[in-house]
């Protein structure tokens, strides 16, 4: 069977970061394997500009982003595969795939990143009544279409949920001639970056409902309306608020989900909060040998942090591969991380003092809107975080940095604890 | 005259309120940083965005290629610069950076592919 050190499943942000970070650290052999026709993953439909602030001090589109890591993964010779759907992964990690050119077939590695990304939550989880007409996409399924494919999917536009995709979407439908009316949003507050609702909505004119849903569909061929209506502090639709609005098209941008199918049949424990595998320092999963990083971990607001989280990943699938991680024999002295008060989950889950990095990047959301709270962090009693927020919101992700010498003059260290403290 | 804005600065999204008599910025209110004030000043004064969307690519592997303005053009030229754009045709392969249109919208600012299409086989 043929061999590789790293196999890594999927050859968007997270997958090309993790291969040239595993590079670095000096895994030779290498193997990217990738579903669509050409590496990048998301980010070749993500045209707007906005990415790389942090990773190349500039302001790059999606697809030169990408652009950027895929001559990196050519300039260092690593392998890859594209049009090659991965079926599974066992526990000894034989990867199993197929493609046109080579049917199926098995390969065996010494470690696996995850790289899968996240997909978006379709129609059907939304319990919407009505028939099932053309003319719904997920807004990302629309963005594909425009920016890739070369098609206006309609004219007349409602989008459901205010999600950063949503909102590009409300632009980009306008730019090419399409009329956005509205966009709904079920929640008091928007999911999507702040500087998307202004450069998005405000600067077109699209108006945002907080608090509204859509609760029918009309049409049964093709979409040709939907009705919103106001709901309530719990989320019910308040009688007598209805509204008909005339439309061909109906956008979804109503969340992701970290899209783990073959992590849950492979084994690895997953986060109920994130849906993604619950990982320590390293990033290495429950499963020996297994790491993950990007939106298949937890869902990220900016790919400069999927690119740093995913280097780190590959560092330490090419240390482990080298013989060098020990931490999976003392598995027993990982630190877990525990939430409270409005921290909803922290990536890594747990944390090793001897064998962690100078420090360690904990990223996490809130479940609400905090104005001038603290976000503090405890190793055990002590307090060693206490930084104030001018604001902090479900849409942005936030994070703390843990410093090793902190973690190992803490005798005896049984829990950190990171949690929202309000002023 | 008042105009309101949301600053973009920072995730807090301050409503500012910038009073103007005429072009003249009088006063900068609501702000809670100077992020705040010099964004609302810019964005009453001349605000301006840089501008992506797509152009027809013949015989490429895809049917349209990305494009971006090369620097950030007046926000009230955006909707001339994509309709320019829709009446443009370029033929692959085309290579991130290449200049798609010289001069858009009559800005004096270019407009470059921002990635690479292959010829189709």
């Amino acid at each position: 069977m043929e061999h590789y050190e790293i196999i890594i499943i999927g050859g968007g942000p997270a997958g090309l970061a993790a291969a040239v970070g595993a590079r670095e650290a000096g895994a030779e052999n290498i193997l990217i394997l990738e579903r669509d026709r050409e590496l990048g993953g998301i980010l070749n439909q993500c045209i707007h500009n906005g990415f790389g602030l942090h990773t190349f001090k500039e302001e790059l589109t999606g697809p030169e982003y990408a652009s950027r890591f895929i001559e990196q993964v050519e300039e260092k010779g690593i392998a890859y595969k594209l049009d090659t759907m991965v079926m599974d992964i066992s526990g000894d990690k034989i990867v199993t795939y197929m493609n046109k050119k080579e049917g199926m077939r098995q390969i065996q590695a010494e470690a696996v990143i995850l790289a899968m990304g996240c997909r978006e939550r379709p129609r059907g989880a939304l319990n919407i009544p009505g028939y099932r007409p053309a003319g719904i996409y997920s807004a990302g399924t629309a963005q594909r279409l425009v920016n890739m494919e070369g098609f206006l999917p309609g004219r007349e536009v409602v989008i459901l949920g205010s999600g950063d995709i949503g909102l590009i979407m409300a632009r980009r439908m306008t730019l090419e001639g399409a009329h956005v009316q509205v966009v709904a949003e079920l929640m008091p507050y928007s999911g999507g970056l702040k500087r998307n609702i202004v450069q998005c909505l405000d600067d077109f004119d699209i108006p945002l409902k907080l608090r509204h849903t859509v609760t029918e569909i009309h049409g049964r061929q093709r979409v040709e309306g939907v009705t919103l209506s106001e709901v309530d502090e719990n989320g019910r639709p308040i009688a007598g608020t209805n509204k008909f609005y005339s439309c061909d098209t109906l956008l979804l941008s109503v969340g992701l989900l970290p899209e783990n199918e073959l992590s849950r049949e492979l084994g690895v424990e997953l986060s109920s909060v994130t849906s993604g595998p619950v990982v320590d320092d390293s990033l290495a999963t429950n499963v020996e040998g297994v790491f993950a990083c990007g939106n298949v971990l937890h869902v990220h607001d900016l790919v400069d942090y999927v690119s740093e989280e995913a280097a780190l990943a590959g560092r330490h699938a090419a240390q482990f591969v080298k013989g060098k991680e020990e931490k999976w024999k003392g598995g027993k002295k990982k630190v877990p991380v525990i939430v409270e008060n409005g921290v909803r989950y922290t990536v890594p889950a747990f944390i090793n003092p001897k064998t962690m990095e100078k420090e360690v990047t904990l990223r996490f959301r809130v479940g609400a809107i905090y104005k001038n709270a603290f976000l503090s962090v405890y190793l055990d009693g002590s307090r060693v975080i206490h930084r104030k927020r001018p604001v902090m919101a479900p849409g942005e992700m936030e994070k703390v940095v843990l410093k090793k010498e902190w973690l190992l003059l803490a005798d005896g260290l049984k829990n950190i604890t990171v949690k929202v403290e309000e002023a | 005259m008042e105009r309101k804005l949301t600053c973009i600065g920072c995730p807090l999204g301050c409503e500012v309120t910038v009073e103007l008599a005429g072009e003249e910025v009088l006063s900068v209110t609501g702000n809670t940083c100077p992020r705040g004030e010099a964004y609302a000043r810019k964005e009453v004064t001349s605000p301006t965005r840089i501008v992506t969307t797509t152009v027809r690519v013949e015989g490429g592997m895809l049917p349209v290629v990305s494009v971006k303005t090369k620097s950030d053009i007046p926000k009230d030229k955006i909707m001339d610069c994509v309709r320019e754009l829709q009446k443009v045709t370029v033929k692959a392969p085309i290579q991130i950076g290449d200049i798609i249109c010289e001069d858009v919208a009559g800005t004096g600012v270019s407009v470059e592919a921002t990635k690479n299409v292959k010829m189709d086989n």
